[in-house]
Parts: C-alpha cells; structure tokens; sequence
C-alpha cells in the first residue's frame, strides 16, 4: 500500500481524531441476567434463558453496571442522565442470540465530559461525548477455512459465556488541534482511560483478553478547510496499536488526497503485524439497525442524591494522585513520567506504605525490576514479587544486612518463586560478612597486593579501590564494601 | 349437576373439603376434552398423564396438610404462548413445533404453587398475532356456539376451552384485544389486567409493551380468583409493578354500584357495529342505571387514531422480538445440510417456519422501524399512545369506569375476513386503547345479538390498577343479567 511519510503528511494536513472504547465491567454477574462473568469457563457454561433467547426470557437491568457506568461518567467529568433508555440495536448475527443487542442510542447515561491527557509537557482536552451501557455478543469461531472469517469456514461454533457481560462504550467528540501528536494524544487517552478504570475498581481492563479495546477515527484536512472524510478502524487491541493505526491511517489518507482521490467512508481492519489497515464495509454497506427504545426494560431514572452519594465518593483520580504522589516524593516530571509509562507509580506507592523510603522504593521498581521486567517481555505489575518484598529487601540493605549485589541475588530468587526476601535469604545464604570474617579477608587481600597497598599508604588514595574490589571477590560479594574501605584505609594510614 | 359444569370456586371448595380429589375433577375435564376437541380443537397439547400426575400431587399436598389457595385442585388450560416445563411450547408456530422450554413462566409457575392441574395448551393466532385462531399453523379453533365460527383471537383455545366446558379456568394474553375479544364472541368473562400488574415472564412476546397475561372464566368470581392467584410483581419481569395486587376478589364480591360514574365513550359508535351488539349494549346502559350508576357520556378523540397507531407499534415490536427465532439454538432448523451458510439457514429457516401474517407483521415492523421512517411511522404512534393515555385519564376524572362493546360484531364465520387483514383488524377497534394506555379492561357476557343468537360482550375499562373497579362493575351486572335471563348466558349456547 502506497503512503506518505508522517512528517510529510503532517507539512500539509492537519488531523481529526475520534476514538470509542468497549470496557467490559467487571460485575459479578451479566447485564441483564443472574449469569456469572468470569472469563476463561467452559464455552456455554454462563448462560441461562435470558442471554441465550430463549422465548419468553425477559431482561433486567444490572444495578451495579449502572451505578459503575455513573461513576465512570463521572470520573470523565460527565453530566449524568435524569432520565434515559436502553435502546435495541437489530441487526443478525449469529453470536448475538436475540439478534439485537440491548445499547443505548439518543438517550446515554452520561454525556459532555473531557479527560485531560499529557504528552510531552503539554495538555490535551479530550472532550467526551458520551458514555454509555450495553451487552457484549457470544464469541463466534470459525472453523476450516484460510482466513478464520465466517466466509470460507467449514463451520462455525459459538460461545454465549461473553453473551450479555455489561459493556460501556466511551466515545470521544472529534478531537482537534494535536497536530504531529495525533498518535501520541490517541495512545495517551486510551492509557489515562485504562488507569480511571483501574482506580474506580470497575474493569479489569485487561487488553489481551479484550475487556479494553478500540475503535479509532481519522480524518484529514487541509489547514482551514471543512473537515475530511473519516474512516473508522474496528477492533484495535492495545495501545501500540493505537498509536500505529493512527499513524498508518494519516499516512495513508495523505497519499490518498495528495493523488487527488477520496477518501471512501468505511470501516477497517487493523493488522497487527504490518501496522497497516485495509478496507472493511463501506457505508453504503452500512445496516440500518431500526434503533427504538426497548419496551423490555423501565426507562433509568438515577436519583440525583445518589449520583450525588456517587460523585462525593469518587476515589482519586490517577492524574491527581500523580501530582501529588510527585510532590510527595519530589521527583522531576521526567522521572514521573517514565514511572507512568512504566506503569510503576502504584508499585512505588505500595512499596513505601509498606516502609520503604521513596528514593529507594523508585530505585529498585525502575532499576533492577524494570530490567528484569523488560528482560522478560513482562508487564512490571505481572512480576511476581510483591511491593512488601520490594520493602523488606530495601529495608535489609539499610539496616547492613545486604549489599546491593546481595539484594539483586534476593530479588532474583524471589522472582525465580523460592519464596519471600527473607526465605531467599535464608535459602541462598544471602548474609553480608561479619567484621571478623572482614578484617581476615582484608589481611589477606593486603598480603597479596603489596603494590596496591604501597600506593595507598604513600597517599595515592584511589588504590584504593582495587583492593576493596579484591575484598568484594574473596568474599564472594558478601563484604560490605562501604566497610572494608574504612577499614583499609585505617590499616594503611 | 357434572363437575364440568361447576365453576371454578366450587370445584376448589370441593377439592378442599375432600369431597372429590384433584384427579377426579382432571379426570372428568379430560374426558370432556376427548368428547369434545374432535368438533372444537381448542388444544395443541393435551397429555392425560402428565395431567393427572400433577392432580395426584395436588391430591398428596392437600392430604399433608399443605395450605394452598381457593382454587388448588381446579383445572385450567394455558395459551400456548405461556412457558410450561412439562409440556410443549409453540405459540402455534411451526418455527417452534415440538420446543419444550426448561422452564416455567411465571404465571405458570404460580399457578402450578397454588395447586392449578394443567389440562393441556391452547391454540392461538400465530405468535398472538390475529383475531380469529385462523393463523395458527396448527389449524382452526371452532366457536361452541356455533361450530362455522371463529372462537375470536388471539385467545381463541382458550375461550373456546371455557366456554366448551373443557376446562373452569384459562388463561390468555391480551395485546390488542386478545383476551376480551375471545371471551365476547364465546360469552364468557376475559379480563385484560392493568399492563405490568401480571408478570411476562416466560410469555413468548408479541409486543412487549403491550403484552398482558390475564384470566378466562364462565364467570366474574371465577376470574377474579384466577388473577390475583398469578399477578403481583415479579422481578424477572422490569416492566412489572412493585405494588400490591388490586383486591379483585372482594372486588367481585361487593354487590353494590349505586352512585358510581359510568362512562360511554362517544367514539365507540357508528358504522361497523353490527345492530345486535348496539341493542345489547344499550340494554347494558339501562341495567346499570337501575342499579344505580351514573351514566356520562364522555368524549375521548383520539381513539380515532388508535388503530392505526396500535398497527405500527405491535408490529415494529414484533420485528425485534421475533428476530430470535433463527435457528441457531431452538426450534426449527431449515438448510442446514453443509451447503448453506449460517446466514442462509436462518432465512430459510424463518421462510419456512413463518406463517403469512406473521411475515406481514415482521415487514410492516421492519418497515416503521427503519431509518427515515421511524419518526413518521412509530414515533408518531407513540405520540398518538400519549394523547390516548390522556384522553382515559381526562374520562377517568370524570367518570369511575368507561363501557362499551368489547367488538363491534358477534363471531364472524371462519374464512370470512382471513384475506382481508384490515377486516380482521377492526375486531379489535373497542380493545386497542386500553391496551396503548396500559389500563384495565373486562368484558362480560351482555346477552345475544337478535339477528344471529349470537353472545355479546361487554367491555368495562378502569383506569391504571383500577382492575377492581372492573370486577365490582362486572359482577353486580352479571347477576342482574343472571337474574333477567334465569341462569348463565352459557346455558342457551348448544350442546357440543
Ligand atoms: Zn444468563
């Protein structure tokens, strides 16, 4: 596929964006029925007559979706509904077991908010045009075939346990003016959007398993004309690609309209691994889905002093707790930064209320973690140690009980699963020398570098060094090096 | 006299009292019912052993001492739209021929706790859909009173089953009429609750918003103890009200109407409406003003446009609720033979499975629904749904109830107007409003139509949880009609 390089694009269009994301709501049960929502069970052993359709099956609506779909308006600065429906949304297929699927059309629960994303320094208002509740669809697989699309299978099979999981759509309003930063500010959003998930405790948003995922808008225009045609790419599974299809959709629509021809509005397809999209329904294509409210359902009436209740009780949000978690710690907006994207600030945080000093907590998360974490292509989160090992290891090495190469050994072992800090230690013999073992590794270490030892004791102080690396050898990185500089240099003196 | 001709309550008190058991009362109905269904084929579905398995239980929990209602040990035949887990379910489709649904509906269940036996399942209009038992793909129900007539729809197993002596109780679902249509053209009681006061849970929908489960009896009393024995709030079903039920059951019982408020609806007049049903309603007017009531003519203009309102919101509803029938986890499968796709299997399969008026209602729905259309077509009829629901409350604050025919016709012949829809359609003229308004409707045996012997109903509407004021109404007009023509209006109906 032809395109044109970013930065060339960028010299003469200027890009619109829109972005609308599915967060699956991580209640106990379904929407609209009793059925549980765990992901992972036996296909078809979550479903009961009302997310299977069966006739005469009735739905009602899932209290705590409602309340988490509330709190997350909120959270985006949203206006809460007075008054709203549910809608049906008709259109067959067959993983959708009623053949219309229960959403919300004129009327969503929450509408006019922003969220404030930084990239680079620099402030994004991204306005929100609403939020609002629906079901999920059964999962179809399509079995033969060379694609794995329903056309050309053998046959298909579906799973009805994703049937009905509560489901919240965000839809931003167009975003404007980020310029060169268009992937930037598209990945940015999707990021703070995951981490308001995480702190209202509503999602697991976990993007391998699909409880996040993305439709992402693009559209380009010349400087000062109307806005262009938008195409809208379906189904974009992480952030990466977030930013990637942003990228490759300007790139390819700037070639597009600098060879004179137009952009058709479509859906596309998202292919992770050339980064590229390629063409899905046209809108001429597009179903007409016969929206109307859902006579099934009583409309939601939210009682203001609920919604109040529910606003009052907000927990802090991620970009606020940031700035005063930086503040606390005193670190620069860079280090902040790299921690965010690191995904270490709660680590850090829970690190030090388990005890451990900031400077200390942020050093091992973002060094020796974050390597390890990087190492093994893991989320720093998903390692397996806990910021209370975190603690307990930093505590060790400021009492003198470990050396910084005796700590790294602990957390290998507790990473390496052979228990807690003080089980690895124990197990490892993790033990700093003592002053006796000290001063008879010392003696020998001077008795066999006299030359070194001359140079330090005529006054060539950083000879040191050598023999305090020879004492951390013999003793097997077990010395405290600190301490058997002192001592040599009393000896030599 | 036979236990098929007593009444509910009596065969209750009988059952209570030990005097028979629940499984000879079943007994003596199913023997009726195989005399009698080669002329009038009410049932889909009748199988004597489950039935008189669920009497001999009845039987055992009466004998332990189980408290069970005023109608434990009574029989009853349910439309064959309501959810039973021992029987099949159909809705008189063939898109469901042979479906048994795992569970019960709730109105079922109910009554299944309160000690009711299952006769069997009732025949039906398609999916609901239709005013005569025509459109059911498993053949026509016959009208006892005359066996060339239609039993009224969609209810028509069910009114037939009642007024044939096949069973004291039923039950029906009334969406346009379904209910109070059946009972008038076969002269019994068919009441059509207050929308939301029965649940609709494991009703197989029509129109979901206008969907009502109600009672079938031969008369008043009979069919105020079968309501309240199934309605009353049901939290499977959002749309059903958290309030107590209405006392309808003492409502039938107080015997007194002086000083009440009577409307007639100006609207209810004209052409169309067969002379018999005019004479009969107008002898109505009379009795109730010698008991007492008030009689006030009131004016109610926009259930001009109720009919056509009432066919673009039942069918756009239909379109949607009836997309589930596709073949993918129930019912029938068409095409699926290795060559068809998914897609395809489930257009043949709805092609096959059906009938023609049901297609017409999915088209004429999916029509009023689509974009560029929906404001002109079912947002208008919801607007027209406002302005009735406000004409009724404009009536009701000057009236206590509103009358008039429940059809505008007695039982027409079977085949008369099954090619013409809009024919069929004005048997619901007089019903409809109530159902867009969602109030409380009856309608009551009022004699027979002079130029064909033919019963005529009356139709007593109350406002919204106003189901009592039916019953009060109703019964006191019963036994005055009981007392003038010296018994039930059902004995001048002919033998079968
Ligand atoms: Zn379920």
């Amino acid at each position: 596929m032809s395109v044109i390089a970013f930065d060339k694009a960028l010299e003469r269009f200027e890009p619109v964006l829109g972005l609308e994301t599915h967060v699956e709501l991580g209640t106990a049960s379904k929407m609209f029925c009793g059925c549980a929502t765990g992901f992972g069970a036996e296909p078809n052993t979550q479903v009961c007559p009302t997310c299977l359709a069966f006739p005469g099956s009735l739905p009602v609506a899932n209290e705590a979706a409602i309340e988490a779909t509330i709190r997350i308006g909120l959270a985006l600065n949203c206006s809460i509904a007075e008054w709203c429906r549910f809608a049906r949304k008709n259109y067959f297929y067959p993983d959708m077991p009623k053949n219309y699927q229960i959403s919300q059309y004129d009327e969503p629960l929450c509408f006019d908010g922003y969220l404030d994303v930084e990239v680079g320094g620099q402030t994004y208002r991204v306005e929100i045009e609403r939020v609002h509740l629906e079901e999920d669809t059964g999962k179809s697989t399509h079995v033969g075939g060379a694609t794995g699309r329903i056309h050309g299978a053998d046959y298909s099979i579906v799973d009805y346990n994703r049937a009905g999981i509560p489901l919240v759509e965000i839809v931003t309003k167009p975003i404007t003016g980020t310029g060169a930063m268009a992937p930037e500010v598209a990945r940015a959003y999707g990021v703070e959007l995951r981490e308001i998930m995480r702190s209202l405790g509503v999602s697991d948003v976990r993007m391998d398993q699909g409880s996040m995922r993305f439709d992402v808008n693009v559209s380009l225009n010349e400087p000062g004309a109307p806005w262009g045609t938008r195409t809208e790419t379906k189904n974009v599974n992480s952030f990466r690609s977030v930013e990637r299809s942003v990228r490759g959709e300007i790139e390819r629509q700037a070639f597009l309209l600098t060879s004179g021809e137009k952009i058709i509005q479509e859906t596309r397809h998202f292919h992770e691994d050339t980064g590229t999209t390629t063409s899905g329904r046209s809108k001429e294509e597009a179903q007409d889905y016969r929206y109307f409210p859902d006579p099934d359902l009583v409309p939601i009436a939210p009682d203001p002093t609920w919604v109040a209740t529910l606003r009052d009780t907000l927990p802090e949000l991620p970009s606020v707790k940031r700035k005063r978690l930086q503040s606390e710690w005193s670190v620069s907006d860079h280090d902040m930064e790299s921690m965010y994207n690191a995904g270490a600030i709660d680590l850090v945080e829970a690190t030090i209320a388990a005890g451990a000093p900031a400077a200390d907590a942020r050093k091992w998360w973002m060094g020796e973690l974050a390597r390890r974490a990087n190492e093994s292509g893991t989320a720093l989160a998903d390692l397996p140690i806990t910021p209370g090992d975190v603690a307990r290891v930093s505590e060790l090495v400021a009492s003198g009980s470990l050396n910084d190469k005796l700590a790294r050994a602990a957390l290998e072992g507790i990473l390496a699963g052979e228990g807690s800090a003080d089980e690895v230690i124990a197990k490892r013999g993790l033990q700093i020398a003592d002053e006796g073992e000290l001063l008879a590794i010392i003696d020998q270490v001077l008795a066999d570098n006299t030359d070194a030892a001359e140079k330090v004791r005529s006054g060539k102080v950083a000879a040191v060094g050598a023999l305090v690396g020879a004492v951390m050898k013999a003793s097997r990185g077990k010395a405290d090096a600190g301490r058997a500089r002192e001592i040599i240099l009393e000896k030599l003196s | 006299m036979s236990l098929i001709h007593k009444t509910a309550a009596e065969l209750g008190a009988l059952v209570a009292s030990g005097e028979v058991s629940a499984v000879e009362v079943a007994t003596a109905h199913l023997d009726r019912i195989e005399a009698t269904e080669p002329k009038l084929h009410a049932f889909l579905h009748v199988d004597r052993e489950v039935t008189l398995s669920q009497a001999r239980e009845v039987d055992s929990r009466i004998a332990s001492g189980e408290q069970l209602g005023p109608l434990a040990g009574v029989p009853i035949a349910h439309k064959d739209i309501f959810a039973t887990r021992d029987m099949p379910t159909t809705a008189a489709s063939k898109i469901l021929e042979g479906w048994r649904p795992p569970y019960d509906a709730t109105v079922t269940a109910r009554l299944r706790a309160a000690g009711l036996v299952i006769l069997g399942k009732t025949n039906l209009d398609e999916f609901a859909m239709g005013s005569s038992t025509e459109n059911s793909a498993y053949g026509v129900t016959r009208n006892p009173w005359d066996l060339s007539r239609i039993p009224g729809g969609s209810s028509g197993g069910s009114s037939a089953a009642v007024s044939g002596y096949q069973a004291p109780l039923s039950t029906g679902t009334d969406t346009g009429g379904s209910i109070r249509q059946p009972a008038a053209v076969t002269g019994i009681v068919g009441m059509k609750p207050t929308y939301g006061g029965s649940s609709r849970y494991g009703l197989i929908a029509f129109a979901s918003s206008l969907d009502t489960p109600g009672p079938f009896a031969r008369n008043v009393h009979d069919a105020a103890l079968l309501h309240e024995a199934f309605s009353g709030y049901d939290p499977m079903d959002s749309t059903s009200i958290d309030a107590p039920v209405p006392s309808v059951v003492a409502a039938a019982q107080a015997g007194d109407i002086s000083g009440m408020r009577v409307g007639i609806v100006r609207e209810f007049a004209g052409d169309g409406y067969q002379p018999g049903v005019i004479a009969r309603f107008n002898d109505a007017v009379k009795m109730l003003e010698s008991l007492g009531a008030e009689i006030v003519e009131v004016s109610c203009p926009s259930f001009d446009t109720a009919l056509p309102a009432y066919y673009l919101i039942a069918p756009s509803e239909c379109s949607s609720n009836l997309a589930r029938f596709d073949a993918m986890r129930y019912g029938l499968r068409v095409g699926d033979d290795g060559t068809h796709s998914a897609e395809e299997v489930m257009a043949l399969t709805r092609a096959a499975g059906f009938g023609p008026e049901v297609k017409r209602r999915i088209m004429l729905g999916t029509y009023a629904l689509s974009s560029g259309y929906y404001d002109a077509y079912y947002g208008q009829a919801q607007k027209v749904r406002t302005l009735i629901a406000r004409d009724f409350e404009a009536a009701f604050g000057q009236v206590d109830v509103l009358i008039s025919p429940t059809t505008p016709t007695t039982a027409f012949p079977i085949g008369e107007r099954a090619d013409d829809p809009m024919a069929m359609y004005l048997a619901d003229l007089c019903t409809i409003p109530s159902n867009l308004a969602g109030n409380a409707a009856i309608s009551i045996p009022c004699g027979l139509a002079d130029e064909d012997n033919l019963p005529v109903g009356l139709q007593i509407m109350a406002p919204v949880l106003g189901d009592d004021r039916c019953y009060r109404v109703g019964a006191v007009l019963e036994k005055a009609f009981e007392a003038r023509w010296g018994g039930p209006l059902l004995k001048e109906a002919p033998a079968l």
